[in-house]
């Protein structure tokens, strides 16, 4: 064992540049995962936007966070379908057969998401410079946002891998994302939970997503966070820690 | 004569299905030795549970004198599995799969590993293609090179050759038979029996959860019908007609 707990790092690293590779090789992955939340981002804006009352100015201000969320929703349902072509195939086998840390390959996976997903949102963010968003936010918050994100990527990407590594075909692996990228529909992402009627905002104002937006969304336009971090956060961690215990059981399975 | 596996009334079923009633079998080490069966009869599951991917419900495997479930990280490490699916990374190139894999076996000269197979597999040419873009032949060789990187002193070949034209299945056959002059130990599984014919020292047939008979060639064809005196015109077969179209088409 001590051979083996001497290389994990190494192994991942390995796993991470050859599942990068894939990610670099096959650009139109990102352009897939961005493509939706900018056309949401240009729907909401420029046809809905005149008609929706956030008590902003700027709606793409207030939009932003949201759709972010969407974005990496949508960029970790590839873990999933990458994760089940990458068993489909011999290389699975060939990997659990070698003396390398075992979780190596799931770890190679998921910090590719992580990887793949920043990239998602740095070119939406761009976008939305483009359409008018601006921010004045300093360097600190920044870090915070970019620290929720991370989380929230991760938390998804783990339950991505319990669903890649049980689904019985490529369209169940895939499949999962679309409830999580609806989340934020119902959620304060788009309009104040206020306009609602009360059993709808009461969903949505306890679902982790308003929790995250809210976060997000007060970091960027320089107001005091208050309570909604925490809550984020402890959506974020929970969330990320019983999906990594239901993956590692279901890998352990699967070996 | 030192043996490479060692095999005691293996047991192995999913759910109500017996797969491995019981088997057993020796490989001596240094040989080609190949496990007939038709599809399903559980060559893959023998394949499976000597590399340690599954585990055995009964009996007792050892691999390289190391016991398959109590000593298993010392098996992966004496062995390297073929499965029945080319195992490449397509978006990668032949040399990038293979200084992944020296790098996953830890090797210091993973670059050196690498050129020094993609040359003795012929793939130097095709070396910064994608594998996406390579012949089924070429990906098996590659495959197998990938199998070989930190020399293994046993590999396992599971259907090697299974849906590879008949030029490729050549290519492959090559491939082994160097392998074993080189001293590793193959274990190769096959529904082909003319494979068997062509590679194995030792052959045994596996039937109905059982190893039916096993030994080498000659024995087999001691113990099985008796030679009949014939006297037929001998007609090239199609793979022999094919071939000698085909000539000694250039290897790219």
């Amino acid at each position: 064992m001590e051979t083996v707990k001497n290389h994990f790092l190494g192994d991942i690293g390995v796993m991470l540049g050859s599942s990068m590779r894939h990610i670099t090789r096959s650009m139109d992955t990102i352009i897939t995962v961005t493509i939706m939340p900018i056309a949401f981002m240009l729907l909401f804006v420029y046809v809905f936007g005149g008609a929706i009352q956030t008590g902003t100015d700027d709606y793409v201000n207030y939009l932003l966070p949201g759709i972010l969320l969407i974005a990496i929703a949508t960029g970790t349902s590839y873990t999933a379908y990458r994760l089940f072509m990458d068993m489909q195939r011999g290389i699975f086998e060939r990997f659990k057969s070698m003396s390398i840390a075992r979780s190596a390959t799931l770890w190679g996976h998921v910090l590719t998401s992580l990887v793949s997903n920043a990239i998602s949102v740095a070119v939406i963010i761009l976008v939305a410079l483009v359409m008018g968003f601006r921010s004045s936010a300093g360097v600190l918050s920044w870090l915070a946002i970019a620290g929720i994100l991370a989380l929230f990527t991760l938390a998804l990407t783990w339950t991505a891998v319990i669903v890649g590594l049980s689904a019985k075909s490529v369209d169940g692996a895939s499949a999962f994302s679309y409830p999580i990228v609806f989340l934020p529909f119902i959620s304060s992402a788009f309009v104040p939970t206020e306009s609602m009627p009360p059993a709808v905002r009461a969903f949505a104002e306890n679902q982790p997503m308003t929790a995250i937006v809210d976060a997000i969304r007060a970091l960027l336009s320089g107001q005091t966070v208050g309570n909604d971090l925490w809550v984020a956060l402890a959506w974020c961690i929970g969330i990320m820690l019983v999906a990594y215990i239901f993956a590692m059981r279901a890998y352990k399975k699967r070996v | 004569m030192e043996k490479s596996i060692q095999v005691k009334e293996l047991k192995k079923s999913f759910k109500q299905h017996q797969v491995l009633k019981s088997v057993t079998f020796d490989v001596g080490k240094g040989s080609i030795f190949a496990l007939l069966g038709s599809n399903g009869a559980g060559k893959t599951t023998i394949v499976k549970i000597l590399a340690t991917l599954l585990k055995p419900d009964g009996g007792n495997a050892a691999v390289n004198n190391f016991d398959v479930t109590a000593k298993s990280e010392k098996v992966r490490q004496s062995i390297s599995l073929t499965g029945q699916f080319a195992a490449v990374d397509e978006i990668l190139t032949g040399r990038e799969n293979l200084i992944m894999i020296a790098r996953l076996r830890h090797l210091k000269n993973s670059r050196q590993v690498a050129d020094d197979l993609l040359n003795r597999f012929g793939l130097v040419d095709a070396a910064d293609r994608r594998a996406s873009t390579y012949s089924g032949g070429m990906r098996r060789r590659l495959d197998i090179a990938m199998s070989l990187v930190g020399k293994p002193r046993l590999i396992f070949l599971d259907e090697p050759t299974t849906g590879l034209d008949p030029e490729a299945r050549i290519e492959v056959w090559n491939v082994v038979k160097e392998l074993a002059n080189s001293g590793t130990t193959v274990f190769l599984t096959t529904q082909y029996l003319e494979e068997a014919e062509q590679l194995a020292d030792q052959i045994a047939i596996l039937h109905e959860g059982r190893i039916i008979v096993s030994g080498t060639l000659e024995e087999l064809k001691k113990r099985f019908p008796p030679a009949k005196v014939e006297y037929i015109e001998k007609q090239p077969s199609l793979e022999e007609i094919f071939l000698a179209i085909i000539g000694k088409k250039e290897e790219k």
